[in-house]
């Protein structure tokens, strides 16, 4: 009706300039809907690695959760455990005397032939096994000796009497029971012989063998003679230490510093050549610092290798700039409303800052310090370069004490020759780093919203 | 015990003083007029004053005390035995802090070795003795001085306030100190190793065999960077292919596509990705992304390894996604709308607006991030530790192990070799190669980020 | 995204379009290039404007006045739909271009934008140069067979946009450079290099000094020859010298639209007589 009231005028050209947009516009859509495909794509790439990353680590790392393990009547028989009685501490004899003449007893019972007392169990909770002594003891891991001996060092008492043991499957008959390998592999290929690996089945069977919760994941520390015992108590105490060390020296020095720098100093060549420099620091490559720390705190200062105080110093430095530019950035979200209020109020500078301005900005510095705290808990490059991936067997008592990492745990795991036991256990440090690394970052957001509402 | 009394002694120092700063100033403002500044802040200053002092003394002991300790030491024991040197004096010496702290030691005890100990001990309760009383004394000398110095008219809280001032310089010069300690320790040990291997041979060399030698005969083997240079820029190559595409256009879908709630939804989970620490990506590299790879390439008839350039590329690749596309994003977002607007009413589409506008405007904020993404990629150590494969030759095929930069600090420093022979230094000047190579980068990106923003401010 | 037929309630066809040409107070009636119907606007839950209903005329200008608020804008982009690039924005009722109904899901959304233009507020040149500015829509719409012809647009366009003698030895220069009168006489010339029938300016004049001011004035008095031209301003000094038409808006409600001089003489609604006298603005 109306194209009859305003007929198009075809003088101006419009009608053949109407047709050239109208023979591009098809072309021109499909485009339009092109890109936005590679748009989607693109997000469904990102989502997808991460998904396939995080479905990878938890299938892999979740079965090595749940451990093989041997649960036998123990007799602790005194014709194959023959030593002395354990030494007292006698008047007048010296503590280097006495941890001695301990040490001499603790050698015996060491010396005992445990593995007899093991084998004798096993054999017992799977009579008439064709496994001879060296097929049997594989399938145990190598601790279990040790656990014994420990057991009876702690109470003598127990000599000649029968207890309930539980002790860890070996590694490879751990892997065996849980078809980390193919069973259908030849001999040659087996980790285990064929009357060790019937022994497991028939242990497995009989109820001797469970799968149990490994908590000594989480107890043990790092082990290499008995692989399946092997835990991560040490490395998560070193990277404690560690972020100790960050959150007691990178924080304080990092708020005070962007204090300065945003608040205090003049504007001028100076301080735009420490801003460019704080900015260059933070995209520094993380291997940098484990030189610096290498060549300054190691080799120069003499502070001893592997220490989580040196590793602490290291990712301190690295966790500073993210520290001061997070600092910063929310010293500058304050409204300047607020520092002339107080300045208006005859407070001084520096009274404004710590009284007014600063608190303001607490939620902001703290989510920063979290976000750069996992982070460091995440760095794995400079520790390698101070010493940090030595083995160590033992919690660190101190942070001068030698000691491992999380991350660099996982380091050393991934590349253990024991490939089928270690790609899970590996995979199971990843999860616990990765649990970490969220309950880190949950806290800050949630500290962030709670602290945010209060204001 | 002797930290605890260390410290019990400055706790003490310090509530003394400022108690006396304290009430010194509250007796002359109710007997003499109105104070310049509050006695909190007379407090402070006192226990300022006091406490420096004190804490010189002390870190003054903490530098040269065990060197005191140990000539003493050496000074009791016969001249036979502290002329001797290495393990047997160091031995000798341990021995006689051992019977010293009453731990005692294994075997008999010599009776020089008891006399020693003897001396030993009653040396270290002196010397602690006159330690603490000279921190003592300095901070109740620097008390008295500050008690003395308190008027109505003193300006505590100025000189409080300088003091605090001075603090925050202190720290904000940590940030300086650390990258001057960078420059420093690495041009320091590469100068030693240039010592050894001439730069020459090391910049254009193209061999690195830099040979094991455990007997120390001097320099052996070839210390050629550009295999290893070669090998850092195709697996940076190779992950900034894989991560500029999916970065880029995840950047520009969720900000000019994407409706918030999605926005708000995906941009987090795709920035989990850069939370994941370096060496998840590596292991994923090895036991996934390798193989993965190593079969594809099978079926389509080409010959890749599991542990190669490409293998650690792509995942390095997917580790930058989420840091191209967060920098590319906030670069967009500052593109002005009316741009936008500008070329929407003319009857463009959004993709011609997004091809022909936006990302032209963006360009130098998008080449900032390109670089900084870069300069990460070369630095980035752990993927390529494990998943590159480690073999320094010069090969274009991608498919084919490589080494790069940091694979090989990390190699020459975690070896069981001498810091001081060549085959340890080499990692400080391939750290200096990779600072130089990172820091044009990064000062690059820097800049021109930087006037991208103010263009739009 | 684009749902155009999410944006709009279904419209009867039972509109009787009252009028088919309107009165413009230099000349005699003309035909009506653009109906509105009882076009409402909401911004989420919030609705902007009222049941607005409004002929424009062709080859004249009509002025958009109000005080800031009023829902002009707001009105201006429903015109070519740039109100689909905001999130949360829904229009009902019914608006024609020739009288096709501009939200019927049959018409593309290019094809509008291409034959109604738009100048906005602030001067928005694209970081390209001068004639790459002006090149754009041509490009983009496929326009120009080849180089010649492109370089003849580009340089027609700039001539109406009375920039040609300013810029004609700088063409490669970029268009940021240019004075903020200039650039947004780039801006007419890059929407005229598209040739639509109808442009629409918003506030094309709040950023100028009034010499500048002044040029744009002077030109789109010249380009109301070619095209259909609709102009929002809050200076009613503006609406006045340059419009033939003017409607007055207030609170997302269109008080009332007519002749200019009627208008500015003798306003039929009381709400008018106090804006245009200052009582409130």
């Amino acid at each position: 009706m109306a194209e009859t009231l305003v007929p198009q005028p075809a003088s101006d050209g419009s009608a053949e300039r109407l047709a050239r947009i109208r023979a591009g516009l098809s072309a021109r859509h499909s485009r339009e809907r092109r890109f936005r495909f590679y748009g989607i794509a693109a997000i469904a790439a990102a989502l997808g690695f991460v998904a396939i990353l995080f479905t990878m680590i938890l299938y892999k790392g979740l079965p090595a959760f749940t451990q093989a393990t041997l649960e036998v009547e123990v007799f602790f028989d005194p014709e194959v455990i023959s030593v002395d009685p354990m030494p007292v501490q006698q008047q007048g004899q010296s503590q280097a005397e006495f941890r001695r003449a301990m040490t001499d007893w603790q050698r015996q019972a060491t010396m005992v032939n445990w593995n007899r007392i093991v084998e004798a169990a096993v054999r017992n909770a799977a009579p008439g096994t064709e496994a001879d002594s060296r097929q049997l003891l594989s399938i145990v891991e190598t601790n279990a000796r040790f656990e014994l001996r420990d057991r009876f060092v702690a109470d003598p008492g127990i000599l000649g009497s029968t207890a309930r043991v539980k002790m860890l499957a070996s590694a490879n008959a751990d892997n065996w029971l849980k078809g980390n390998i193919n069973r259908d592999l030849p001999d040659a290929q087996q980790q285990l012989a064929a009357p060790a690996r019937e022994l497991a089945d028939r242990l497995y069977e009989n109820g001797h063998i469970r799968f149990a919760f490994a908590s000594h994941i989480f107890t043990n520390v790092d082990s290499r003679s008995a692989p399946a015992s092997a835990g991560l108590a040490g490395a998560f105490v070193g990277s404690l230490y560690m972020m100790l060390v960050v959150i007691v020296l990178a924080v304080p020095i990092g708020v005070m510093s962007a204090v300065y720098l945003e608040e205090f100093a003049p504007k001028n060549r100076l301080t735009d050549l420490i801003e460019v420099n704080i900015n260059n620091l933070a995209a520094v490559p993380s291997i940098v610092f484990g030189l610096l720390g290498a060549a300054v705190f190691i080799n120069y200062f003499r502070l001893p290798l592997s220490a989580p105080l040196v590793g602490g110093l290291v990712l301190t430095l690295m966790t500073l700039p993210t520290v001061i530019i997070a600092t910063r950035s929310a010293l500058r979200a304050v409204p300047p409303s607020l520092r002339q209020a107080a300045l208006g109020l005859g407070a001084s500078k520096t009274q404004t800052v710590f009284h007014h301005v600063l608190p303001v900005t607490y939620p902001g510095i703290l989510t920063a310090t979290i976000i750069g705290v996992a982070q460091a808990l995440g760095e794995t490059a400079p520790l390698l370069l101070i010493g940090m991936n030595a083995f160590v067997a033992q919690i660190p008592g101190t942070p001068l004490d030698q000691s491992s990492a999380l991350p660099v745990q996982i380091y050393l795991w991934q590349g253990n020759e024991n490939r089928n036991f270690f790609e899970a256990r590996t995979s199971a440090a990843i999860i616990v780093l990765l649990g970490l690394m969220l309950t880190l970052n949950a806290i800050a957001i949630f500290l962030r919203s709670r602290l945010e509402r209060r204001k | 015990m002797n930290t605890a009394l260390v410290a019990a002694l400055l706790l003490l120092l310090l509530g003394f003083a400022y108690q006396a700063g304290w009430s010194r100033s509250r007796s002359l403002a109710t007997t003499g007029g109105r104070l310049h500044s509050r006695p909190v802040y007379h407090g402070s200053l006192a226990a300022i004053w006091a406490l420096v002092p004190a804490l010189l003394v002390l870190a003054l002991w903490t530098l040269f005390g065990t060197t005191a300790t140990r000539a003493y030491i050496i000074a009791q024991l016969p001249a036979e035995i502290a002329s001797q040197t290495g393990a047997a004096l160091e031995g000798a010496i341990a021995r006689i802090r051992q019977i010293e702290s009453g731990f005692g030691v294994v075997g008999e005890t010599a009776p020089y070795e008891n006399a020693a100990a003897q001396a030993l001990r009653e040396f270290r309760l002196l010397t602690f003795a006159v330690v603490l009383a000279s921190a003592a004394g300095t901070g109740a000398i620097g008390l008295w001085l500050a008690r003395r110095r308190i008027t109505t008219a003193l300006r505590a809280r100025n000189e409080v306030e300088k003091a605090v001032r001075i603090v925050l310089i202190a720290c904000s010069v940590v940030a300086i100190l650390t990258t001057v300690g960078i420059v420093a320790s690495l041009l320091s040990e590469a100068i030693r190793f240039f010592t050894f291997v001439s730069p020459a041979d090391f910049f254009f060399g193209t061999v690195w065999n830099p040979r094991f030698s455990t007997t120390g005969s001097g320099p052996s083997g070839e210390y050629g960077l550009l295999p290893l240079l070669w090998g850092t820029l195709m697996v940076a190559g190779i992950a900034i292919a894989v991560a500029l595409p999916i970065g880029l256009m995840t950047a520009i879908y969720l900000s000019q596509y994407a409706r918030p709630r999605v926005r708000s939804t995906i941009k987090p989970i795709v920035e989990v990705l850069a939370g994941i620490p370096t060496i998840v990506y590596g292991f994923f590299a090895l036991v996934t992304v390798g193989p993965f790879l190593a079969t594809l390439g099978q079926s389509l008839g080409l010959q890749i390894r599991a542990t190669s350039a490409l293998t650690a590329g792509v995942v390095m690749g997917i580790m930058i996604i989420p840091f191209i596309s967060s920098l590319s994003d906030d670069v967009i977002r500052q593109v002005p709308r009316a741009m936008r607007d500008g070329s929407l009413g003319l009857g463009a589409t959004k993709s011609e607006t997004i091809k022909r506008v936006i990302l032209p405007a963006a360009l130098p904020g998008i080449v900032g991030a390109f670089l900084l993404a870069v300069s990460r990629a070369i630095g980035e150590t752990m993927i390529v530790v494990l998943a590159a494969g480690n073999s320094p030759y010069l090969r274009l095929n991608p498919g084919e192990p490589v080494s790069t930069v940091t694979v090989t600090i990390v190699n020459q420093l975690t070896g069981d070799t001498d810091f001081a022979s060549p085959q340890s230094l080499v990692a400080f000047a391939l750290g200096l190669t990779l600072f130089a190579m990172t820091l044009v980068l990064n000062v690059a990106a820097l800049y021109i980020v930087r006037r991208y923003r103010e263009q739009y401010e | 995204m684009h749902m155009p037929s999410e944006k709009i309630v279904p419209s009867s066809d039972l509109y009787a379009i009252s009028s088919s040409t309107v009165r413009t107070p230099d000349e005699s009636p003309r035909p009506v290039r653009v109906t509105a119907r009882d076009v409402s606007v909401f911004y989420g839950a919030k609705q902007a404007l009222f049941d607005v209903s409004i002929d424009i005329p062709e080859k004249a200008v009509t002025a958009f006045i109000g005080p800031s608020g009023c829902g002009k804008s707001t009105f201006l982009r429903c015109l070519n739909r740039m109100n689909d690039t905001i999130e949360d924005c829904r229009v009902n009722g019914r608006i024609e271009l020739d009288g096709q109904n501009i939200y019927d899901a049959a018409l593309d959304v290019v094809e509008l934008r291409a034959r109604v233009g738009m100048v906005f507020q602030k001067p928005n040149p694209f970081p390209k140069s001068i004639y790459e500015n002006v090149a754009y829509g041509p490009r983009i719409h496929g326009l120009a067979k080849n180089k010649a012809e492109l370089d003849a647009i580009v340089e027609a366009s700039l001539h109406k946009a009375s920039l040609w003698s300013e810029v004609k030895d700088r063409l490669n220069e970029p268009g940021t450079g240019l004075s903020g009168g200039q650039q947004q006489r780039l801006c007419i010339a890059r929407a005229i290099a598209v040739s639509p029938e109808v442009i629409l300016m918003d506030e094309p004049c709040s950023a100028l000094d009034p010499i500048a001011t002044a040029k744009i004035e002077e030109l789109i008095d010249e380009l109301k020859q070619n095209f259909t031209i609709v102009i929002v301003t809050h200076s009613m000094q503006q609406a006045a010298r340059v419009s033939q038409r003017t409607a007055f808006f207030h609170l997302g409600n269109l008080v009332e639209e007519g002749p200019t001089d009627m208008i500015f003489t003798s306003p039929g609604e009381k709400r008018t007589q106090d804006y245009i006298t200052g009582r409130f603005g």
